[in-house]
């Protein structure tokens, strides 16, 4: 035993004392965001640890430091007590470690046998890929795991994704992986596939496998998990055995936190109904919503990534369609077939993805700017320099934007300077309903309170705003009231009245009180 | 990043640069450059080279090609591209001629090589923006289906017996040494000019060329714009048929054979970024005119066709190779 093994604490009860994988005092920072910081976590052999946390807690940043594809700026990594360095995702790959995604990142066009022993597949003796034996191994560990239906020889792409996750843990077997990580694996899964997911990880458990288990369900983490271990913010907040542990106690630690952020006062006058939305539904999306957003209010949209949120918002923006319901503005139903529709009637939709759908990194800040004004800066269609750089100079200054000059290309800007150039190109639209969507998500604490500051100033003017965020403390501290959502149906609204934190995560992940 | 200003100044000016330095340093002052070293090297190696009637006659090599290339300059900035534009010259070539034999006058003639340049170009944009189909794979399918119909309907005929009327347009002048087809292309240079660069739906093109998902979420109409730039090729492309069936006073189904490559040479040539987002209409004219230049002096030298178009094979590969080899050099000297 190392000197790195005292950090680890023993608990009692636990079959196997000593963790196979060992993190301590690992620290990772991205330009303006500290993503973890001075974390640690062990795994134990066959025992399976759920990570919980909510959304950029830092969970996904640190599978890719598991998985050699970030590399941290401090701290150790130990497997079985001896410190490794995991450089590449080869590196890992060789440690024993691997991970199974979301979404697996398998190779479609390949085949079952090939996807199982792609980089190490039996050769013959000049040196090719024996065939023969490599269909034969992959059917033996496919039985191994129970999945004989599976042809070693069908293609990736012909499966669904249960069975990819078979695949995926297949190759983890033939690789002899002892640390396998599941991230979310279940977000894509029908009741029944999750239930032979759940036999698949109690075979890894008896194999002796170490398991990180990253769900934002509670029933999936009780059900399957030996011990959690709870990120915020960047940082190990808590760890222990789930046996005695209530829900409660997670949520505690997931959601209880120094309040180290301010929030300004936001007193607008809340005033009539503006934005009437009623039985919107999609396909597969969402269904059923319905809420109603007043002048001067900032309405909160809070749930898990995948509740629907944004498909909503993009709906009401003229982004995508719908399948049934009405749009109203000042209580006449409009039709918003496009962005462009929407844009005209003042809704406009400042959206999650800034790079790919906010900002148009190649043009200049100034044009960005301009670019849903134009019709209004310009002379019968021709440009009008002069009014395009008023309109960019007026929005970007009163959002306290950095740049050396407005025809500096918007690419060259940090993340929280693009953010505000996307919110100044809205808002200089003259919008009667703005709807950000994760407004300050990977930005530096600076811009956010520039942002927050500036929501509540457009509430001032009697603009109506509607923010979807996962962040708990920003839902708390700047929402008027609280819309919940949960697997694409609105599942509480709260009015923001000594409104705690917990009421809010309860309702997002279905747990009665 | 020396970019970020301090904290204090609040004021942000419109432009840091120093107009000069930048337009000496840019893609369009290497392409003057260029332009002037061959001009002088034809007018050493040809005592033919340096006469007003060598150099008008030398305007005829590129502007056929150059009119499509600045609507093809568009079309790439937005991110799309048109193969088909020679399968649709071939097309309304034979469409006219086809015309001719019923004694239609040369004002319907014209008018019927622009409408079909037109229709194809239609064609093209609904496929790409109502079917979403990749612009390369739409219009690789339209060259073969366009020139094919014109061998259908021609095999190895050729449609002659112009009217006397129609030959202004490829082989008359407006003034002096000027040819009306020099004159029209100078002109609809202008218009592309401003199109791109001083109006509205220019910008857009850029938007889009840069980022289509932010465009449309912008509320630009994204499509729309698309369908406008593939009937602009069309459109050009049909222009460009009148003035060569004009020029040669026949119609082969062979007509016009592997244009689409010179034209496109020419716009990334002229500083059009291949990838979208980026060109001037001013870089594509100054590339017309260098292969202009480069065609006519190896003719002068009486090198063969097959060797010339080596020479447009090695033109284009470094002509890609090139801008990139320069914006890595600019971002070293900035």
């Amino acid at each position: 035993m190392d000197a790195k093994a005292k950090s680890i604490r023993t608990d009692e009860g636990a079959a196997v004392s000593q963790p196979l994988l060992t993190l301590s005092g690992i620290a990772k920072s991205f330009p303006g965001v500290r993503a973890l910081r001075d974390v640690s976590l062990s795994l134990y052999p066959g025992q399976v640890t759920a990570l919980i946390g909510e959304n950029g807690a830092g969970k996904s940043t640190l599978v890719k430091i598991l998985t050699g594809i970030y590399q941290p700026d401090a701290g150790d990594i130990s497997v079985a007590g001896t410190s490794v360095s995991l450089p590449s995702a080869h590196a890992a790959f060789e440690h024993g470690i691997t991970a199974i995604h979301q979404e697996t990142v398998l190779f479609d066009e390949l085949s079952v046998a090939e996807n199982i022993f792609l980089g190490h597949a039996p050769r013959t003796r000049f040196g090719t890929i024996d065939w023969k034996t490599m269909r034969a191994q992959a059917r033996e560990v496919l039985e191994t795991l129970g999945a004989g239906h599976i042809d070693a020889d069908a293609r990736l792409k012909d499966l669904g994704i249960a069975n990819k996750h078979l695949v995926a843990v297949g190759r983890a077997m033939s690789i002899d992986a002892q640390i396998v990580i599941m991230d979310e694996p279940t977000a894509a899964l029908s009741a029944k596939e999750i239930e032979e997911l759940f036999l698949l990880i109690e075979f890894l458990k008896n194999e002796g496998k170490a398991v990180l288990f990253i769900s934002h369900k509670f029933d999936e983490i009780y059900r399957i998990a030996d011990r959690y271990t709870v990120f915020r913010d960047g940082e190990m907040v808590g760890e222990g055995l789930i046996p005695g542990t209530s829900q409660g106690d997670l949520v505690k630690l997931m959601v209880g936190r120094s309040v180290d952020q301010i929030f300004p006062k936001h007193k607008a006058e809340i005033g009539p109904t503006v934005l009437e939305v009623s039985d919107l539904s999609h396909p597969t999306e969402f269904d059923g919503i319905g809420f109603e957003l007043r002048r001067g209010e900032i309405l909160g949209f809070y749930g898990l990534v995948g509740a629907g949120r944004s498909e909503v918002m993009q709906a009401v923006a003229g982004i995508t369609r719908t399948s049934r319901g009405t749009i109203a503005l000042d209580g006449n139903v409009i039709s918003v077939r496009s962005t462009a529709d929407a844009v005209e009637r003042g809704i406009v939709y400042v959206p999650e993805e800034r790079g790919k759908q906010g900002v148009v990194i190649g043009l200049p800040i100034f044009q960005n700017v301009s670019l849903p004004s134009l019709k209004r800066t310009s002379g019968s269609g021709f440009l009008r320099l002069a009014n395009e750089f008023a309109l960019a100079r007026e929005y970007t200054e009163r959002l306290d934007l950095r740049a050396s000059s407005l025809s500096q290309d918007v690419g060259t800007l940090s993340g929280g300077n693009q953010q505000k150039v996307v919110i100044a190109k809205w808002l200089a639209t003259a919008p009667r309903v703005i709807i950000l969507d994760e407004p300050t998500k990977g930005i530096d604490i600076g811009s956010k309170a520039a942002v927050h500051g500036f929501m509540a100033e457009l509430v001032a003017e009697g603009l109506s705003v509607i923010m979807v965020s996962s962040e708990l403390p920003e839902i708390l501290g700047m929402s008027d009231r609280v819309v919940v959502m949960r697997e694409g149906r609105i599942a509480a609204v709260y009015d923001n009245n000594g409104l705690n934190a917990e009421t809010l995560v309860r309702a997002a992940a279905g747990i009665a009180e | 990043m020396s970019t970020i200003q301090p904290t204090q100044a609040r004021h942000i000016p419109d432009r840091l640069d120093r107009p000069l330095r930048s337009a000496l340093l840019g893609w369009e002052a290497l392409l003057v450059a260029v332009a002037v070293a061959i001009f002088i090297i034809n007018s050493f190696a040809s005592p033919y080279f340096l006469d007003v009637w060598s150099l008008s006659d030398l305007t005829f090599n590129f502007t056929e090609k150059a009119l499509i290339a600045l609507a093809m300059a568009l079309l790439i900035i937005a991110g799309e591209i048109d193969l088909s534009v020679a399968a649709i010259i071939a097309l309304a070539s034979t469409l006219m001629g086809m015309a001719v034999q019923f004694g239609f006058s040369t004002p319907a003639l014209v008018g019927i090589g622009i409408c079909v340049g037109l229709a194809c170009g239609v064609f093209n944009g609904l496929l790409v923006t109502r079917l979403g189909l990749p612009s390369i794979v739409v219009t690789i399918s339209t060259m073969s289906l366009f020139r094919g119909i014109a061998f259908i309907i021609l095999g190895d005929q050729a449609y002659k017996g112009y009217p006397a009327s129609f030959a202004f347009f490829g082989q008359g002048y407006v003034w002096w040494v000027v040819s009306f087809e020099l004159a029209l292309f100078l002109a609809a240079a202008v218009v592309y000019y401003v199109l791109l660069h001083r109006t509205n739906f220019g910008r857009y093109v850029f938007a889009i060329g840069n980022n289509p998902v932010a465009a449309q979420f912008s509320g630009v109409r994204v499509d729309r714009i698309k369908l406008v730039l593939f009937c602009l090729t069309g459109l050009m492309s049909g222009i460009a048929a009148v003035l060569i069936t004009s020029r040669l006073g026949s119609t082969r189904p062979s007509i016009a054979q592997g244009y689409e490559l010179e034209v496109i040479t020419m716009v990334v040539l002229g500083g059009v970024s291949i990838l979208g987002g980026s060109g001037s209409i001013a870089g594509v004219v100054l590339a017309a005119l260098i292969m202009g230049l480069v065609t006519f002096g190896l003719g002068l030298l009486n090198v063969p066709g097959i060797v010339m178009s080596i020479f447009v094979g090695l033109l284009l590969i470094l002509v890609i190779a090139l801008p990139l080899v320069w914006r890595r050099f600019m971002r070293k000297a900035a």
